[in-house]
Parts: C-alpha cells; structure tokens; sequence
C-alpha cells in the first residue's frame, strides 16, 4: 500500500513536471528605452499543440523583426518587445484561466492566442469583464463581436462563400450536388448552415450532410452515404479538423472517392501544415480556400515566407493561419504607436482603420474588428501547395453572416456607440 | 443482395477495428482484471512502431522489401508494445493487484508519460531503448541454468543490462544518423501509408471492398485464432486460465503465478500493438491515437462479458453493424416507405455523432437487463 502511494505520488508530480511548460522569453536589451510585456497564449501540450505552436513561432518571429527595426516607439521613447508564453495545453477552461493571470498578474497591455472557437468562447468573458484585449488569428464560423477581441482571420464571407461559389459554377463538378462533411463542433455546423442557404440561394441542392464526433476516425458509414447520395461523383465540401482529415483522405481514396472518378473536395481547414501532415498524394486535385497561400508570388510574400524557413527550419511552412498571427502583431504595433500609448481604449480606437501590407496583400482593420482580406481558391498540387486558380478583390468582413438565417440583416460597429455589437441594418 | 453485402461489410470492419483494439484488453482487462488506462497508448506504441519500421525499410539495404514492411510491422509492433507492458507489469501494476482503484490511477498515469514521451523524445533514440529494454530483460533469462543459479548471476543480470544499454545506444545513433526523419522529437502527427498491393479496392460479387479494411479484417481474425489457440490448446494457455480462475490453488499446485502474470499482461499489451498497426492504416499517428480507442475498447470488454474472448468477439462484430445500421440510415434504404415518424426518427439518427449517442443509449440499457454483459463468467469463484 505504502509502495503504491508512493508511486502515485511519483507519477502526479512527473505529469505536473509535462504539463507545466510556461516559460518567458525575449533577450537582453540593446539601446532600447524600456521594454513591454505581451502575453501569447497557444496550446503547447494535448492535441491542438502541433497546430498552435506554429502560431506561436510566427509570433515570435513578429515580435523579433519588430525588435530588431527599432521596438515599438511610443511618445518618443522606444520599447523592446518582450513575451510571456503561457499553454493552454488544449483545454478550454485553462484558456480563461492562463488569461486572467496574464492580464492581473503580469499586467501585460495585450494577449494574442487561441486557436479554437472553444478556446475563444473559454476566454470572452475574461476579457470582456476585464476590458483587456485578446487578438485571436483563426480563420473562424463570426457570428460574433467583441468590443475586446479583435480577430485577424476570415469569416465565412471571406473563405467559403467565395469556395461554395466557385465549387457551383466553375469547379469541374460545377452544377453537380453537395455532401457537407464536419467535425462536430460549432465551426462546422455554423459554417454549414450558411453554405446550405447559399447552395440554395444558387439553385443547387445539398443530399447530405453528416458530423464526425471530435477524436472519432471511423468514417465508413460516412463514406457508405456519400457513395448513397451522389452515385456518379458530386461536390464535397469538408470542415473536418486536425487528425480527422487523415482518415477521411485516406479512406476516401481507398473507397474509390477521388477527383478521377468525379468527386471534388473542398476544404476549409487544410493549409499547407496540413497537406504536409497529409501526404499530397490523398488530396492532390481537391481544393483549398484561403486568404493566405504559400505559392503567392508576391515580394512580401516571398519574404514572409523566407524569413520563417531562416527562423525556424529549411522544411517549415507557412500558411494562413501564421500570416494572420504575424499580421496581428504588426498591427497592435502600428495601432500602439498611433495611439501614443500602450492603454486599450486609445489603442482600440486607433486600431480601426489601420491598413498594413500583408504578405497575402493589403489589409485594414474594420469598425467591426475584423479585417478586410483578399480571398484565394487554390487547387492542392503534388508538391503539397496550392496552384492558386482564383484571387478575388479584398472583400469586407461579416461579423454576422448574411446568409445565415438567425444573424441575416445585422451587422456590427465599435465606432459609433449607438451601433455596437449587433444593430440592425 | 449488394446493399445487405455492403452493409455487412461495413459492420464487421469497423467491428475488427473495435476487436483488434479490445482484444488485448479483454484478455488483461477480463482475465487478470487490471483496469489498464495504458492500453490505448500502447496501441500507439505499436502505431509508431509501424512509422518506425516504414522509414527503415525505404533505406537503400531494405528498400527492395518494402512492400512487406507492413507484415514485419505487425511482429515488431507485438514485441515492441509487449516489452513495454511486461515491463509496465514488472514495475508497476505487480504491486497493485487486487486495487483496481490504484491501477486505474497509476496506468493513467503511465499513459500520460507515454504521450509526453513520444512527443519530446526523438523516435530513433526511442527505439534505441525498447531494444536495450528488450535485451535487458530477456538476456538474463537466456543464460543457461548453471549460471542463473550461482551467486555471481547478479554480476551477469548487471552486466547484461550494461550490454543492453550501450546496444540501445548504439541502435539508437545509427538510426538517427540514417534517418533523418526520426532524429528529432516533435509532437506532430505522423502518416503511415499503406504499401501499393494495399492500397485500392478489389471486387467481390459486384462490390467493391477497400484492401486496408480486409487486410484489417485478416489481422483481426489471424490474431483471435492465434490466442484462442494458444489459450486453449498450449500448456502456458492452461496455467493462465487455471491462474484466471483460482489463483491461490493454482499457486498451491505449484503454477509460477508470477510467471503467468507476466506472459498473460505481456501478451494482452502485444496485442495492442498489434492494433496500433491496424489504427496506423486508416488514420493518422499521434500521441494521442489511442485515447480514441479507449472507450470503446472498454464497452466492448463489459458489453461482451469480462473474461469471455467470444463474447468480446460477438459484442464488436454487434456494435460494428449497429453503427453502420443507425451511422448509415441503412434501415431506410431496406424499407423505403416506411411510416413518416418512424423514418424521421431514423433520419435525425442516421449521423456518425447521434448514432454514437444511440449506441450507447442502447447499450446502457442493455446492461440495465444484463448487467454481466453478454457471456458473463459462471462458477463460484465468481460468485465470492
């Protein structure tokens, strides 16, 4: 008995050694003034750790370039940027909490982080109820609007309106029928409501739609549907995460569900990171929508690219979601030394409005806190990138889905106070 | 006629993915009765085990028999994934039998280590040690008798690990110097893919089947008639139900309880590796692969009754057509005009999320009705 309390006691304390991992960063300071504080929170343990450390990196990256131009100025005096690295370790509620200790207890001016929906909802409160600010760089299901979150990545008008459009008229299945395929959460769902009232709206038709419970990789009797629904191939639109899209990629092609026989996929969370994971051969000749793709042939976008692979590894990639973190960085800069000040209201009103050239291309901040994006439809080539088949104009973003049925005719303005977070049009 | 094929088809492969997974479980789960939470990591070890074995067999020595990496797999991952687990029994659980609270906790533990460990350790230096543990372990027990009972043998059991260490060492730099791949830890996701005779589908009676569920299928079956065999025709196999039904009598009639204690939990862990294999070809390998199997393996185990191989056999094959009934709206398509609230009914179920959720409503009840589950072990033992 003794033995065994022993080693339980062994075991508690080597998996509080694993999990807790936070740590401080920066460097000593050259001929700065002074130095600020921001805090990053990802998960950098459980199973969103593969996805979110990469953000992390790219914030780091961001935050050294910064440094290594001159630091944040503000009101003549210049700051070195310094970080507090916290993990979220993939848990929702260890979010909120991670938050309210960067915000009271290291006092830092500003929190970039999160990844998931979950994790944003987790940690909403904390910074509504504290007036902190929180920039969030997913690609996201909106439907939402804080006047204490600003988010860099696409609502659903700037990713997967533009891809079900596409898909419809001028994919190779154009005009054929959809299968939605999800993860069961709320992106998913959220995101396939408006796509059903946007097939409808172009005269197509939706045979099915089905959910995989998160951690599930059984996808048989999804496939036995799919096969059901659309016999001679059709348009598959899929909102799976992580790890699920393995087996789906995988068992589809086993099963005979591949471009060559007449099925085309549309994929709304695989960015390169992914493809890689992947393995190009399963999804090459399927589709990505993006605002970010590695293959832009821009000067900025060749840069952002270079300076990460020199950071970070030769067989590194970037991709959308890390051109969203490195764009929020730079922006809280340039809001920061707007405002003469690190406090959130002046930053917050000095944010909006604020253009930077982003490595997709220009972008700026809207009254809503999001930012207006250039959208691209690419095609997944045996390289593992994106042949970039579509670029449209920068598109304006919708906190409340003008398609979606319960948030249709709304819209969101922090800039006029009779306006706020939600008021009709 | 090809509808119920397809069908049937469907059920009993996703119910060997369920019975490759559980059968390791009900063996260390239903004979020895130790909650191992660990088990679905070291299904993962046997997942990594075929990465592993992947990689090495496209170096240039072994590159001309890598369409067979994937059989050589399945025997390395049972090893691999054994070692472990005896091990895990030697260390920990021998020292916690007959608390199952105790066990609960400390192999959930042991399975937090696991994860952190193939996220932080490189894969080659990995491997480096399960072969140092290998021959640590099984060295020893090699010397002939007359050294094993002399009172130096210490000095050769130390000595051996001495060997066993520096071997992994060795194992470990050589495959990392070849490998670049496994050289460095990282917590990323890895892909295992399927040689090229398995991959596609073959037809049968006009339907087509995918290679990776029958090769899964095939695995499945090969490894229940292996321990069925060996559980009822070999002399170890009858000393672990002797031991599973009386241990003090058995330990009486001269049985080495210990022994058989460490073969049943050795092979019950083998068997998850071999699993890992079977997981590696339809998704991804990660740290965290086998926490997705865990519940199930475990429902399957109580729904099929503790101590029963053929009723975990038939509660999976059950669960595998179940869900591919509700998951797929099959009844639909077998009655097409049916009355309305009953076919809306089968449409609000026929989702891969709520047909879970009907799955265990039903097993729930189920148990409400018989509680030992389908084949529940009789005797007195049982009744003490």
């Amino acid at each position: 008995m003794r033995i065994s309390r022993r080693i339980l006691a062994g075991l508690a304390t080597a998996s509080l050694a694993v999990t807790a991992t936070s740590c401080g960063g920066g460097g000593t300071s050259g001929s700065f003034d002074d130095t600020v504080t921001v805090g990053i929170l990802h998960s950098l343990s459980g199973t969103m750790a593969i996805s979110e450390s990469t953000l992390v990196d790219t914030e780091k990256m961001a935050i050294e370039e910064i440094n290594a131009a001159g630091g944040v100025v503000v009101g003549g005096k210049s700051y070195k940027i310094e970080y507090i690295v916290e993990d979220g370790a993939s848990d929702w509620p260890t979010f909120a909490e991670k938050s309210k200790k960067l915000i009271d207890q290291d006092g830092v001016p500003v929190v970039f982080g999160g990844w998931t929906s979950a994790s944003r909802k987790a940690m909403l409160p904390v910074y509504e109820s504290k007036d902190a600010f929180l920039y969030y760089p997913i690609q996201y299901e909106a439907q939402e609007c804080s006047n204490n979150i600003f988010y860099t990545g696409a609502t659903p008008n700037q990713q997967s309106e533009p891809a079900t459009d596409f898909m419809y008229k001028r994919s190779p299945a154009a005009g054929g029928d959809f299968f939605l395929v999800g993860s069961d959460y709320v992106f998913p769902r959220t995101s396939n409501t408006i796509t059903k009232a946007q097939v409808k709206q172009l005269g197509g038709k939706v045979v099915g739609e089905d959910y995989l419970p998160l951690g599930n990789t059984e996808v048989a009797p999804i496939i036995s549907k799919i096969k059901k629904a659309l016999p001679e191939g059709g348009i598959i639109i899929n909102t799976l995460n992580g790890d699920q899209n393995v087996a789906f990629f995988k068992q589809i092609q086993d099963a005979g569900i591949t471009p060559s026989s007449g099925y085309y996929v549309m994929n709304y969370s695989i960015a390169e990171e992914e493809i890689s994971t992947i393995g190009p051969e399963f999804l090459e000749g399927h589709y990505g929508a993006w605002n970010y793709m590695m293959s832009i042939d821009t000067p900025a976008s060749k840069k952002f690219a270079k300076s990460f692979k020199k950071r970070w590894g030769a067989d590194r990639v970037v991709a959308d979601p890390q051109e969203s973190a490195y764009n929020m960085v730079y922006l809280w800069k340039q809001a920061v030394e707007d405002a003469g000040t690190f406090d959130d209201n002046a930053v917050r009103e000095a944010l909006v409005g604020q253009k930077f050239d982003a490595p997709q291309g220009p972008v700026e901040v809207m009254p809503n806190h999001h930012l207006s994006q250039t959208v691209r439809i690419g095609e997944i080539n045996a390289e593992g990138g994106f042949t970039i088949l579509e670029e449209t104009g920068v598109v304006l973003p919708q906190a409340w889905n003008q398609k979606h049925p319960s948030s249709k005719g709304f819209a969101c303005d922090w800039t006029d106070p009779s306006k706020g977070e939600k008021y009709k049009l | 006629m090809e509808l119920l094929l397809d069908s049937l088809f469907n059920g009993v492969a996703i119910g060997s993915v369920l019975l490759v997974a559980a059968l390791g479980l009900a063996i260390v789960f239903g004979l020895m009765g130790v909650i191992n939470l660990a088990h679905g990591e070291l299904m993962m070890l046997g997942a990594y085990t075929t990465y592993v074995t992947q990689l090495i067999f496209k170096l240039p020595i072994l590159k001309p028999f890598y369409n067979s990496y994937i059989i050589v797999s399945i025997f390395l991952a049972f090893i691999v994934s054994g070692v472990v687990g005896i091990l895990l029994e030697k260390t920990i659980i021998r020292k916690l039998y007959g608390s199952p609270l105790e066990t609960l906790l400390a192999t959930w533990g042991v399975s937090l280590i696991l994860q952190q460990f193939v996220r932080s350790v490189p894969l080659a230096y990995g491997t480096g040690l399960i072969i140092s543990l290998l021959i640590g372990l099984f060295l020893p027990t090699s010397f002939p008798s007359k050294i094993k009972e002399s009172i130096n043998f210490k000095y050769f059991k130390f000595s051996s690990w001495i060997f066993a260490a520096l071997t992994g060492v060795l194992t470990g730099s050589v495959i990392s110097s070849s490998v670049s791949k496994l050289s460095r830890a990282s917590a990323r996701n890895v892909d295992v893919t399927a040689p090229s005779w398995m991959r596609g589908q073959v037809e049968i009676i006009g339907t087509a089947f995918p290679k990776t569920r029958l090769m899964i299928i095939v695995i499945t079956l090969i490894s229940v008639i292996a321990i069925t065999l060996f559980l009822n025709q070999s002399a170890w196999g009858m000393r672990i139900r002797a031991v599973t039904q009386n241990r003090q009598m058995s330990d009486c009639l001269g049985i080495s309880t210990e022994k058989v204690d460490i073969i049943t939990f050795g092979i019950g862990s083998g068997l998850a590796g071999v699993a890992g294999v079977a997981v590696s070809l339809l998704g991804s390998v990660g740290p965290n692969v086998g926490g997705n199997y865990i519940v199930g393996c475990f429902m399957v185990v109580v729904l099929g009754g503790v101590g029963n191989l053929l009723g975990t056999v038939l509660a999976s094959f059950g669960i595998g057509i179940m869900t591919d009934l509700i998951g797929a709206g099959r009844l639909l398509s077998i009655w097409p005009d049916m009355p309305l609230p009953l076919s809306n009914t089968i449409n609000f179920f026929a989702t891969t999320s709520m047909a879970r959720v009907m799955i265990f409503a039903l097993i729930v009840i189920f148990l409400q009705f018989k509680p030992t589950g389908l084949f529940p072990q009789k005797g007195r033992m049982v009744e003490n």
